[in-house]
């Protein structure tokens, strides 16, 4: 069956089945099991209202359940044990964890994740606060905004392979073709530079991708709460002789730390989830491995479920305390 | 602001041309791209796409001498053209490897044994001589050509529809396109009634799944990939289209359910009460009312899961196969970056091609997409 009729169909079902089911048990509960009339009536109405919120839940928790929370513990498990011959899994105890920590590859990925987990936040956020900031006085501010956003759209290898040709080298007698050689050339160096293959500094050129696609993220959400920032408190401080920086650290920054925050800590949660732009540009050679594409190589290269998973539950390990921290707020709001 | 204290900052101009600066630096990569993917192979390995605006003057591989001999008076003449591409013009020229640039247009060379040479810049060339060149070899030349800039469209030609280029481009954006349309439609539905739920229904436990919902929303997606790989097997859906289509719906559930209730609770309560008390189902005030009112929402999540399946490259590799009729976008570029990563003119047109629908959604829905990042992070 061509696939793309195949689509056309699980959409017409899939869509029609949803508003079958939902359509379909609401009818029940209402004609069938409790209806509002009768003797029982306010009985059953109460009754039928406690199980509706169920009926309405059920499809989106079922999935949530089967594609999320299962595959959390089913991968907990899987990292304690070890495919014997047979399919069988044998449990092993930490052993998977032991053989992963005994890899000089583990431990450059995770050298590797501290470096992006620093670099890129840090770099996306002030790079977003400052085109924020600087869009926000000019007329075609709405256009930079717009330009410097554009990344976003792009996927990870769409956006690897554009930067794949500005760090492209040439032999010295050619003509550079990569903009970073021609511009390095250009300033006085002497001889072209395989820029990701120096160790450390691939590394950093990699971080530069992800700060190009999420400076976007980050300067669209400082944009609004720096326009949300109460006119008064500047009006205020430009009287009493602030100078613009002095306005923009001291009275500006503050007021949007939480907004800060919350950018910073969604740009961490990409970063560790960070895997396209490392497979696509280098695949962790020169000594450019992170976690992500680790997990990916263990599992799927390897076929090492075991190790795989154990390493896929430090990434896990790493989202946890924005995770906490997530729920908390989010309760904390419910309130 | 500026103008409050009465005076325009003096650091306009310093802030137009930053913010310039900064524009255009993330703008040259991507046009760079743009450009590289409508320049011939040999453009492109030859000289920066920055330069392609600017006539090229390259130094051209020598070439000998061929045509008819005729006699003209006493002498033997050849004459002919250089080239077969006639916009290439000849800015310096020469006769032999030390010394290629040794002659202007037009200048005449002398060979010795009475033969000369002379080439115009146009290409033109006429070699003269005493006696007959026949039997002998003619002499090289060593041409400085300056080519015009020039543009092709035929890099998409063949990454479209050529099938020769490997793995076909078109036959991998029309699997992409299969797998992002129904992966985006299905959550949509799905959600919106769960979100309904928890914006607007009493029930005990709602506090509690709503923080579940926060929770998920972070769990990395590399968890999910074995198990899910071996419940779809042990089910029998095994690799296909109908697993990355549950699996994009799995994934982005949290963030839907999330930004729609995020998007339902700030709806008017009265509307709601008021089409209770006048005897409207739970369900009709769903279709009725909540669905259209929340329409904003639907589209700034449409977009985000949209963007997100038609970019994604590991729920793709890992639940569809990588076999090259079931390549998606992302998967063909990884694998064209490894086996023709020196193939600019491919490379180049294929990420465009990929890039495409991205981007026109992205500028056609902005307003959606900005509003949905704000009422996803802003709360």
């Amino acid at each position: 069956m061509n696939p793309a009729f195949q689509a056309l169909i699980t959409i017409v079902i899939g869509v029609g089945g949803c508003v079958g089911y939902f359509y379909a048990s609401n009818l029940f509960l209402d004609k069938v099991l409790y209806p509002p009339s009768g003797p029982n009536a306010g009985r059953n109405i109460n009754r039928a209202n406690i199980i509706r919120p169920w009926l309405f839940l059920f499809p989106a928790m079922l999935a949530l359940g089967v594609y999320l929370a299962y595959p959390v513990v089913a991968t907990a498990w899987l990292s304690f044990h070890q495919q014997r011959a047979g399919g069988v899994e044998e449990f092993v105890g930490l052993a998977n964890y032991q053989q992963m920590i005994s890899e000089s590859k583990f431990w450059e990925s995770m050298r590797n994740n501290m470096l992006w987990l620093i670099v890129v936040p840090a770099l996306s956020t002030m790079f977003g606060l400052l085109v924020a900031t600087l869009t926000d006085r000019i007329w075609w501010g709405s256009i930079a905004k717009s330009l410097i956003f554009m990344p976003m759209a792009i996927s990870f290898v769409g956006a690897s392979v554009i930067w794949k040709l500005i760090y492209d080298a040439r032999p010295i007698e050619q003509d550079q073709i990569g903009m970073l050689n021609a511009l390095y050339l250009w300033f006085g160096g002497t001889e072209p530079q395989t820029w990701l293959t120096i160790p450390l500094w691939n590394s950093l050129f990699l971080m530069i991708v992800l700060v190009w696609i999420q400076a976007g993220f980050a300067m669209v959400i400082l944009s609004a709460a720096l326009r949300s920032i109460p006119e008064e408190t500047i009006e205020a401080a430009i009287i009493d002789g602030a100078n613009p920086f002095q306005i923009f650290f001291k009275i500006k920054v503050p007021q949007i730390m939480g907004t800060i925050v919350v950018v910073w800590t969604t740009i961490t949660i990409v970063v560790l989830k960070v895997f396209d732009i490392v497979l696509a540009m280098t695949n962790g050679q020169w000594e450019t491995q992170v976690l992500a594409n680790y997990m990916f190589d263990k599992l799927f290269r390897a076929n090492d479920w075991g190790v795989g998973s154990a390493s896929a539950m430090v990434i896990m390990l790493l989202v946890m305390p924005i995770l906490v921290w997530n729920v908390y707020n989010a309760r904390k709001e419910m309130r | 602001m500026d103008n409050i204290a009465g005076k325009r900052s003096s650091l306009t101009w310093a802030v137009h041309i930053s913010v310039l600066f900064l524009v255009l630096l993330w703008l040259l990569p991507t046009f760079g791209l743009l450009v590289s993917s409508f320049r011939t192979g040999d453009q492109i390995s030859t000289s920066g796409w920055w330069r392609s605006m600017t006539t090229q003057e390259t130094q051209l591989s020598p070439i000998r001498i061929a045509g008819e001999e005729r006699a003209e008076g006493d002498l033997f003449v050849i004459d002919g053209n250089l080239f077969a591409n006639a916009a290439t013009t000849v800015s310096a020229w020469g006769t032999s490897s030390r010394e290629p640039e040794a002659y202007a247009p037009g200048e005449v060379a002398d060979l010795g044994d009475g033969q000369s040479l002379t080439v115009t810049g146009d290409g033109d060339f006429k070699l003269s001589s005493p006696a007959t060149t026949e039997g002998t070899r003619l002499p090289r030349v060593f041409a400085t050509a300056a080519t015009p800039p020039e543009f092709t469209l035929k890099n998409y030609d063949t990454v479209l529809f050529n099938a020769s280029a490997g793995q076909s481009i078109g036959k991998a954006f029309l699997n992409t396109m299969t797998v992002a349309i129904p992966a985006t439609l299905i959550p949509i539905l799905v959600a919106a009634f769960a979100a309904y739920a928890l914006a607007w229904m009493e029930f005990p436990g709602r506090a509690l799944l709503v923080a579940t919902v926060v929770g998920l929303l972070v769990v990395p997606l590399q968890l999910a990939l074995i198990p899910l790989l071996q419940l779809h097997n042990a089910i029998g859906i095994g690799k296909g289209y109908l697993g990355i289509w549950l699996a994009h719906t799995g994934f982005g559930l949290p963030l839907a359910i999330y930004l729609l209730r995020n998007y339902m609770v700030g709806l008017p309560r009265d509307i709601i009460e008021n089409a209770r008390v006048d005897g409207a189902t739970e369900f009709q005030i769903f279709i009725k009312i909540i669905l259209p009112l929340s329409f904003p929402a639907l589209a700034s999540f449409s977009i985000f899961q949209f963007l997100w399946t038609w970019n994604d490259l590991l729920v793709a590799l890992v639940f569809l196969g990588t076999g090259d009729d079931q390549l998606v976008l992302t998967g063909s570029l990884v694998n064209l970056l490894g086996s023709r990563g020196g193939d600019w003119e491919i490379l180049a047109t294929s990420a465009f091609v990929s890039i495409a629908v991205p981007l026109l959604v992205f500028f056609a829905m902005q307003k959606y997409l900005v509003r949905g990042l704000l009422a996803g992070s802003v709360k």
